[in-house]
């Protein structure tokens, strides 16, 4: 049985549909790649899981459990055991990095001060950052700020993490550490990971799974190497980083040449 | 979350001078010293006329303070207003045949009640009535019979 | 025409809107009140920010306030020859009235403003949603505390502000006029009423306390999460606190000393 099963999702933002119709499975132990072009609707997914929003139709199941019609203590519940990662990070910015990864500790359980700084100590280690446990939040690089961020969603041991854009404006070697941490957090702490990205390269490097985002349906699943021998173009574009497909380069409107020689002139 | 001594200290203080600020309103600005005193004995006086009195107006003898008016009613036989008076317990030497006036406290001043002392050996105890009573110059009074002794006298 | 009656319309109903989720939110965060007593660390560190931060600039416009009063009060007084009340009358205005309306509007630009940036900052930074996905819920474990520690602040701020205000009127009205300092003292003691003024006044400011910091929160966790749309949170929250503490004066003014 998946560890999420999303059937039937419809979700509008004023008139707009963002979901209209989606059916995901996430399984658990496996990385799942959310991917699609930018303004699809894929953060919105994240959230929707997390129950930060409602479905206008459908029901994405937990564990087994139906997020949107839990009390708002079970809800919570349920949270402990997710964790998310934000694309800023979300670290809280009027505390260390240290006082960041012990936040849910110290606000969920009351173990005593020396195992909390055991805990986090041990968290750091795997991100590599124990060392700039002394930091502010602000004095972070983007990419730091994203490690002490999954240091900190794990923290609890979660069920499963949730990754918003990880790569989105990393350098290379950021990069690098991002994709080989939550692949290595996956394998080493028996999560299930689901990635929302549109960098097509990385995520396909660690993805078990990819479900493609456009037009608020799923318009194409499968592992990434299914992906990449795909006949339909709209998926060899987007695989591919093509500019020109069936997704057009130009702004849909009057013809080029038209537009030269009858247009109005305005002003 | 754990937090620095000195956020404890400044906290601390700004609560204490808060509390100061209160307590010296109350006992230095206002008349809170009054209500240590509240334990006294009510008597009853009926005026003719209070004027401007109030509840909590000042009552006075020989100028010092020695009770506040605790309630005005009008008594519904004699058309009179009924005035009860809480006096202090320190003060339980003031003899049964006490005058009761209404004055005013300068031209424009709020109005009290004056006690003045009289001769008899007993003291007023709670419930008793004052029976001497002399009721608030009204301002158009004393003008209307002034003229109209000017007008006689002419 | 029709445009305008609609819009007219659609800002009524985005007014009242707001108003409910502003009453909503007033109520999670009230439901979040007892358990802060457990942890009242978390107040702390809030009273702190909210109340110790803004003592600086009461103190010195109580100062001020209050030797304005005495100025102008004797100026005035001094017509009728009963500059010996001067004391009451710099007591009575701080106690009844100053106090609480100034010190509130000062609490509103320094403390509610910066409650409004502060929480709106940590929404478009993601921090609350953040806090959220952790299974801590913000309106608790941010709101809850902020709002005690400005409904604690605000009647103590309001009492400094009184009671420097009064040392303010007698040192301008002892020391620079000459007005007679046991007149001044014995005269405010005689006609200020603990319960009438002081408590009375006492309890407008925390009613202001109470809303203010209830609009501050409510501005911050309802911005636009923009650096935009904070600042105009921010403005709104000083603009919105300013109506709400002279129009509920005005109320509280009749209920407690309209004629009883």
């Amino acid at each position: 049985m998946p560890l999420v099963k999303i059937r039937d999702l419809h979700f509008y933002r004023g008139n707009r549909a963002i979901f209209d119709g989606v059916n995901i499975d996430i399984h658990r132990g496996k990385i799942t790649a959310i991917m699609g072009p930018s303004g699809t609707g894929k953060t919105t997914l994240l959230r929707l899981i997390g129950g930060q929003l409602h479905p206008d139709k459908g029901t994405i199941e937990v564990d087994g459990q139906n997020v949107h019609t839990l009390s708002h203590s079970e809800l919570y519940e349920l949270r402990k055991r997710m964790g998310m990662l934000f694309q800023s990070g979300a670290l809280l910015t009027d505390i260390n990095v240290f006082d960041n990864v012990a936040f849910p500790i110290r606000e969920h359980t009351k173990l005593p001060e020396t195992m909390v700084r055991d805990l986090v100590l041990m968290k750091l280690q795997s991100v590599g950052l124990r060392c700039a446990r002394n930091l502010m939040a602000s004095e972070l690089s983007g990419g730091m700020a994203r490690r002490v961020a999954l240091a900190r969603a794990v923290t609890l041991d979660p069920m499963m993490i949730m990754y918003d854009e990880p790569f989105t404006g990393q350098d290379p070697i950021s990069m690098g550490t991002l994709v080989n941490l939550i692949h290595r957090m996956n394998d080493a702490m028996g999560l299930t990971s689901v990635i929302v990205s549109h960098d097509v390269a990385e995520t396909a490097e660690i993805a078990d799974y990819i479900y493609l985002l456009s037009g608020g349906k799923v318009i194409e699943k499968g592992s990434p190497v299914q992906l990449k021998r795909s006949s339909s173009q709209w998926v060899q574009q987007f695989m591919q980083g093509l500019p020109d497909g069936p997704v057009p380069f130009h702004y849909p409107g009057t013809d080029f040449s038209d537009d030269l020689l009858n247009g109005e002139v305005s002003a | 979350m754990r937090q620095s001594k000195s956020t404890e200290i400044t906290v601390g203080m700004f609560v204490a001078a808060g509390l100061v600020a209160l307590f010296v309103l109350a006992m230095k600005v206002s008349n809170f010293t009054d209500f240590t005193d509240e334990t006294g004995y009510q008597v009853v006086a009926e005026f003719e006329n209070i004027g401007g009195l109030k509840v909590r107006s000042p009552v006075t003898m020989a100028g010092v303070r020695v009770g506040r008016v605790a309630a005005i009613d009008l008594s519904p036989t004699t058309y009179n207003a009924h005035v009860t008076l809480n006096l202090y317990g320190s003060f339980d030497t003031i003899p049964t045949d006490t005058a009761a006036s209404i004055y005013t406290a300068g031209l424009l001043g709020e109005q009290y009640i004056g006690l003045e002392a009289g001769a008899e050996e007993e003291f007023l105890k709670d419930g008793d009535v004052i029976e001497l009573t002399q009721p608030a110059l009204v301002l158009e009074q004393v003008i209307g019979q002034f003229l109209f002794s000017k007008a006689e006298g002419e | 025409m029709i445009d305008t009656i609609r819009s007219l319309g659609r800002w009524g109903l985005g007014v009242f809107e707001r108003l409910g989720r502003g009453h909503l939110l007033l109520l999670e965060i009230l439901r979040g009140v007892p358990e802060l007593f457990l942890r009242f660390s978390l107040v702390i560190q809030q009273l702190s920010s909210v109340g110790v931060h803004s003592v600086l600039i009461i103190l010195i416009s109580g100062l001020f306030v209050g030797m304005v009063l005495g100025l102008q009060g004797y100026n005035t007084l001094v017509d009728f020859g009963a500059e010996e009340s001067l004391g009451v009358l710099v007591a009575l205005s701080l106690v009844r009235e100053l106090g609480p309306v100034v010190s509130a509007l000062l609490f509103a630009g320094r403390a509610g403003s910066a409650l409004t940036a502060e929480i709106g900052l940590m929404k478009s930074t993601e921090q609350l949603s953040g806090m959220e996905m952790m299974a801590v819920d913000p309106v608790r474990r941010v709101l809850a505390p902020r709002f005690l520690a400005g409904f604690i602040s605000m009647p103590l701020l309001a009492a400094i502000f009184s009671a420097v205000g009064i040392f303010g009127g007698f040192l301008v009205g002892h020391g620079l006029l000459g007005v007679d300092d046991g007149a001044f003292w014995s005269q405010m003691q005689a006609k200020t009423d603990w319960y009438e003024d002081v408590l009375n006044g006492v309890i407008k400011s925390i009613v202001f306390g109470f809303v203010v910091t209830w609009i501050a929160l409510f501005e911050g966790y309802d911005a636009t999460p923009t650096s935009e749309g904070v600042g105009r949170a921010t403005t709104r929250t000083v603009v919105h606190s300013a109506f709400a503490i002279l129009g509920l004066d005005f109320v509280l003014t009749a209920l407690m000393f309209g004629d009883v």
